[in-house]
């Protein structure tokens, strides 16, 4: 009890120092010296883009999220190497389970609604609001949807298939990436007449791998243990 | 004070409380928690803070947008990895932190 109370007092020590250090950053915040809005705006034009975040994110900085998408690819493997055997999954095959009139219905109304969402997302993000992550994740909920209502996602259920669609990302852009080296441009330095296409396309791939890489970390959990008391 | 300096201020409230949770809290789930609100407060600083008075921009936005990602990913990564400790250990927090 004692040490208990004491390792409280530290933590709120340390919690309060850093609140205070963090507090005082912010109101003292240095002026910058160069101004990145503007940075970002005057170089729109040649980004293929019209949206900056998406400018920033595909062309400017693409370098982050070639990484990003990378993060995401080795987390999807390392889930997939800790995962338990297929064997011991309990889950009940979709062809003996109960069918539920209205949750099927719902489904089936719902699934088509979110991959056109997703492509919607994906395509309006040149412009507007939107982008790979975005139309990925909501690709990811319509999957986890599916698999909770127990239905088999054929496309992600097979092995390979599967194995590619979580590449498919990372892929594309290492070849645009290489592609660009190998024009003597810098490295992700697109063309100017190409980079729309060239950032739709890799904004496509990416959208199907993070949609995949986010269905496969929630389906490769290790099931609920029985029981569970704490 | 502008409506993004309050964001910075927020988030630097949320970092200095999710410290204090992650500090005091052994259960693995709750200091997983914590420290995603810490990143949270993180992102509310990087975006609230640059763009206080200069208007939006689009660079610290695009770098959260991409650490949401990267968090996303660690944290199912994490939860993964908690369960299967769970399965291994039937404990819910490291040895070193059951022996208090």
């Amino acid at each position: 009890m004692k040490q208990r109370l004491g390792r409280q007092l530290a933590a709120g020590a340390v919690s309060v120092s850093l609140g205070a250090a963090l507090w005082h950053a912010i109101g003292v915040r240095p002026t910058p010296l160069v101004s990145l809005p503007a940075l970002v705006s005057d170089a729109i034009p040649a980004s293929g883009v019209s949206h900056p975040v998406t400018a920033v994110l595909l062309n400017f900085r693409s370098y982050d999220t070639l990484l990003e998408i990378a993060v995401l690819m080795t987390a999807a493997v390392v889930a997939l190497a800790l995962r338990e055997e297929q064997t011991t999954r309990t889950d009940t095959p979709a062809s003996a389970r109960v069918r539920y009139v209205v949750l099927d219905t719902l489904v089936w109304r719902l699934v088509p609604l979110l991959v056109l969402v997703a492509g919607y997302l994906l395509w309006i993000g040149s412009k507007r609001p939107g982008g790979a992550f975005q139309a990925g994740s909501v690709l990811a909920g319509a999957a986890v949807l599916l698999r909770l209502s127990g239905f088999a996602i054929t496309p992600v259920d097979h092995r390979l298939v599967s194995r590619i669609a979580m590449t498919l990302g990372m892929v594309i852009f290492l070849c645009v990436a290489i592609g660009t080296a190998l024009a003597g441009r810098e490295l992700l330095d697109y063309p100017v007449a190409w980079s729309g296409a060239l950032i739709l396309v890799i904004e496509s791939a990416l959208t199907i791998s993070i949609g995949v890489v986010l269905f496969s970390l929630f389906d490769n959990a290790p099931q609920q243990p029985r029981g569970l008391s704490r | 004070m502008s409506a993004d300096r309050l964001y910075a201020y927020v988030g630097a409230a949320l970092v200095a409380l999710s410290l204090y949770a992650f500090l005091v809290h052994t259960h693995l789930l709750r200091r997983l928690l914590a420290f995603n609100v810490m990143g949270g407060g993180t992102f509310l600083i990087l975006v609230g803070l640059a763009q206080d008075g200069r208007g939006p921009d689009p660079v610290p936005q695009a770098l959260v947008l991409t650490g949401i990602v990267v968090a996303i990913s660690a944290t199912a990564l994490a939860i993964i990895l908690l369960r299967r400790w769970f399965v291994f250990s039937q404990a819910t927090a490291l040895p070193e932190d059951e022996a208090q």
